[in-house]
């Protein structure tokens, strides 16, 4: 924490190791966004999920489905995650799931991120009955509860539907939120000084969109992107968890509705029900901090957060309310 | 009262489109899920209610889709919401009045304990910056990710299975007789602590991360310096300066929080087996009970949307700039 513990330039200064470490590493502000903690520790939980993706199903030692004669084994050397009621490997199914929470996440997560990003952004720059029918739109996605109107849709396809269709519903109730977000900033771009200089240079408004207002959405943009990759993870095992979607296709949902089913919980057998949600909640918690890590990238007054109460002992300075150190790092420290 | 018509319109609006959702999902599945159920049933269903299933769902073919549409909504001004398949020959009206009751308590007191517990915490998060509660953003980022379902199970196995303290399933002890008895609400209460347990700790962590943030943005305005110079206690400006207006969004932003926390309400009743529409919808999911389904549906929107009517009026009291518009 300490290589981002600038308080003031004058605080800065006056550690000079601090003061090398900035001038030696700066440039690129992607590097200032890794070298805040929160969002190094959700980038790193998160490669290690895509990592279990891609090479889960690979080293699934045994068929997630199979059944053998090992009924209801706590975990051992054969079985890391212990075996269910009729035998099946339950760490052969988490690692086979782990794709399909991952692809499904993601393609819902792009899918409801492209809609927000049409929606969001055609409301912001076409003002009057377009903005306001749009923006309805999104608001009355916001307010029907979403889950509800996931499991009556998903209710009524037959047999579930496969996962693309899972994928599918999920973005059709998820794109709201970052079309209100992305409306937001566009318009507050809109009328920014360079847009406005570049619109009196005659460009069209395709170019302005693409080279004076896409480049400056695109934090808000990921953000959103992986709040709602979040949020359709959630969904997703939420509805396999019901018993919605197809059953043969095994996700973290999966195991937890037949450890549900089959009395996990009243037989003690904690190794059943433990591991996914555990993996759901941790996963979780490294999008959250990524969401984080962006929210202070855009908004560095948020970045005080990361202040050590120890360093701000020593710069004689004590936090409480209305007092705002300003942070540099790397990415804003120009000369 | 200029913002508070605006809102009443548009929840007019929102109640509508999941109305017209209702209507118009069955007719767009490709295939015929209700015609099998139909079949299955025959014999048992009354002409009544066959007739108002084929009005639900669109299996009159000489009706125009506006005809339908019609007499949809002249249905739903009758209160008809279809015969349930799950509870038949009980109509889905009586299905939900028996158990919306025990959903809006639960999760009525659990939202408002979470909401409350949350902000405050949020708010001592915010004051005082660089301490404690920072170091706890990671766990409680973790426990917003925590799926309710997976906290419920956990909570069981911790709380009813291993330490026996209290029951894993059910809403009240079937021994004794539902109504205002001492003997029936004890035990409904004791019911209920594990369910609103799961759904405090799931919802705190979001209201305080959302607060927390609020309050460092609102902290570096200028009228908080002001309070400060004023030599006002930090108390003071605190809650009456700061807190006060960076509460504004949360209670906004109230209606996109509250959709969440009811759909994991939802998931934790099923899990306890908890007498609620939680409870109902996985019954109606498991046998394919879409005249339930929908009705639950409409009627979890309509909750939410009266919900979001009450927090928009309390918005009106705390924000006095929605007042002076008129």
């Amino acid at each position: 924490m300490t290589d981002l513990a600038g308080i003031t330039a004058s605080a800065l200064d006056a550690d000079p190791r601090e003061q090398e470490k900035v001038t030696e590493k700066r440039h690129s502000p992607l590097s200032g966004f890794w070298r805040t903690p929160k969002s190094r520790a959700g980038l790193i939980i998160l490669a290690f999920f895509i990592l279990l993706a891609i090479l889960g199903p690979i080293v699934a030692p045994f068929d997630p489905n199979a059944l053998s004669d090992d009924l209801l084994q706590p975990p051992s050397w054969t079985h890391p995650f212990g075996t269910t009621q009729t035998g099946q490997d339950v760490f052969s199914q988490f690692l086979v799931g782990a794709r399909s929470v991952m692809i499904v996440g993601t393609v819902a997560g792009t899918i409801a991120t492209l809609i927000s990003l049409v929606v969001g952004i055609n409301a912001a720059l076409f003002p009057g009955i377009a903005d306001e029918l749009l923006s309805a739109l999104a608001n009355i996605f916001l307010v029907i509860p979403a889950l509800p109107l996931i499991i009556l849709i998903a209710g009524f396809i037959p047999n579930g539907g496969g996962w693309i269709t899972v994928a599918l519903v999920i973005s059709v109730t998820a794109w709201a939120w970052g079309s209100r977000v992305i409306r937001a900033q566009t318009l507050s771009l809109r009328n920014r000084d360079f847009v406005q200089a570049a619109r009196a240079t005659g460009k069209s408004t395709t170019s302005l969109i693409m080279f004076e207002i896409f480049p400056n959405l695109v934090p808000i943009i990921a953000g959103s992107f992986v709040g709602t990759v979040n949020f359709a993870i959630l969904s997703q095992v939420s509805l396999s968890f019901i018993g919605i979607g197809s059953s043969n296709d095994w996700n973290w949902g999966t195991i937890l509705f037949w450890a549900q089913g089959q009395q996990a919980l009243a037989q003690g057998a904690w190794w059943w029900f433990v591991p996914p949600g555990l993996a759901i909640a941790v996963l979780g918690m490294g999008l959250t901090l990524i969401t984080l890590g962006i929210d202070e990238f855009v908004n560095p007054k948020l970045r005080s957060g990361g202040i050590d109460r120890k360093v701000l002992r020593r710069a004689g300075m004590r936090s409480r309310v209305g007092y705002t150190p300003v942070m540099t790092d790397g990415a804003s420290r120009e000369s | 009262m200029k913002y508070i018509i605006r809102r009443v319109l548009f929840y007019a609006v929102t109640a509508w489109a999941a109305i017209t959702i209702n209507f118009v999902l069955p007719r767009l599945i490709p295939g015929d899920p209700v015609q099998s159920l139909l079949t299955r049933f025959r014999g048992q269903i009354s002409p009544e209610a066959t007739a108002s299933l084929y009005v639900l769902f669109g299996l009159d073919s000489s009706q125009s889709i506006w005809e339908q549409y019609v007499s949809y909504w002249a249905q739903l001004f009758r209160g008809d919401l279809g015969l349930s398949f799950t509870y038949f020959p009980t109509p889905v009206s009586t299905v939900i009045e028996q158990s919306l009751p025990w959903t809006v308590t639960l999760v009525g007191i659990s939202t408002v304990i979470g909401f409350v517990l949350g902000t405050v915490a949020g708010i001592l998060a915010g004051w005082r910056r660089g301490g404690w509660a920072e170091r706890l953003i990671p766990i409680t980022s973790f426990f917003s990710s925590v799926p309710y379902f997976w906290l419920a199970l956990l909570i069981i196995a911790i709380f009813s299975v291993n330490l026996g303290w209290f029951p894993d399933a059910g809403g009240y002890d079937i021994f004794t007789d539902p109504g205002w008895n001492a003997a029936f609400i004890s035990s409904a209460i004791y019911h209920g602590i594990l369910p609103a347990l799961t759904i405090v700790v799931s919802s705190f962590a979001g209201w305080m991360l959302g607060m927390r943030n609020m309050m460092v943005t609102v902290t570096s305005e200028d009228y908080v310096v002001v309070a400060h110079a004023k030599g006002l206690s930090e108390r003071v400006v605190n809650f009456a300066y700061a807190a006060r207006n960076a509460v504004l969004p949360s209670i906004s932003g109230f209606a996109l929080s509250l959709g969440f926390i009811v759909g994991g309400s939802l998931l934790t009743e099923m899990v306890f087996s908890y007498p609620g529409i939680g409870f109902v919808m996985f019954q109606a999911v498991q046998a394919k009970d879409y005249p339930l389904m929908q009705g639950l549906f409409l009627v979890i929107t309509f909750a939410v949307l009266i919900a979001n009517l009450i927090a928009d009026m309390a918005y009106v009291l705390l924000d006095p700039r929605t007042r002076s518009e008129a």
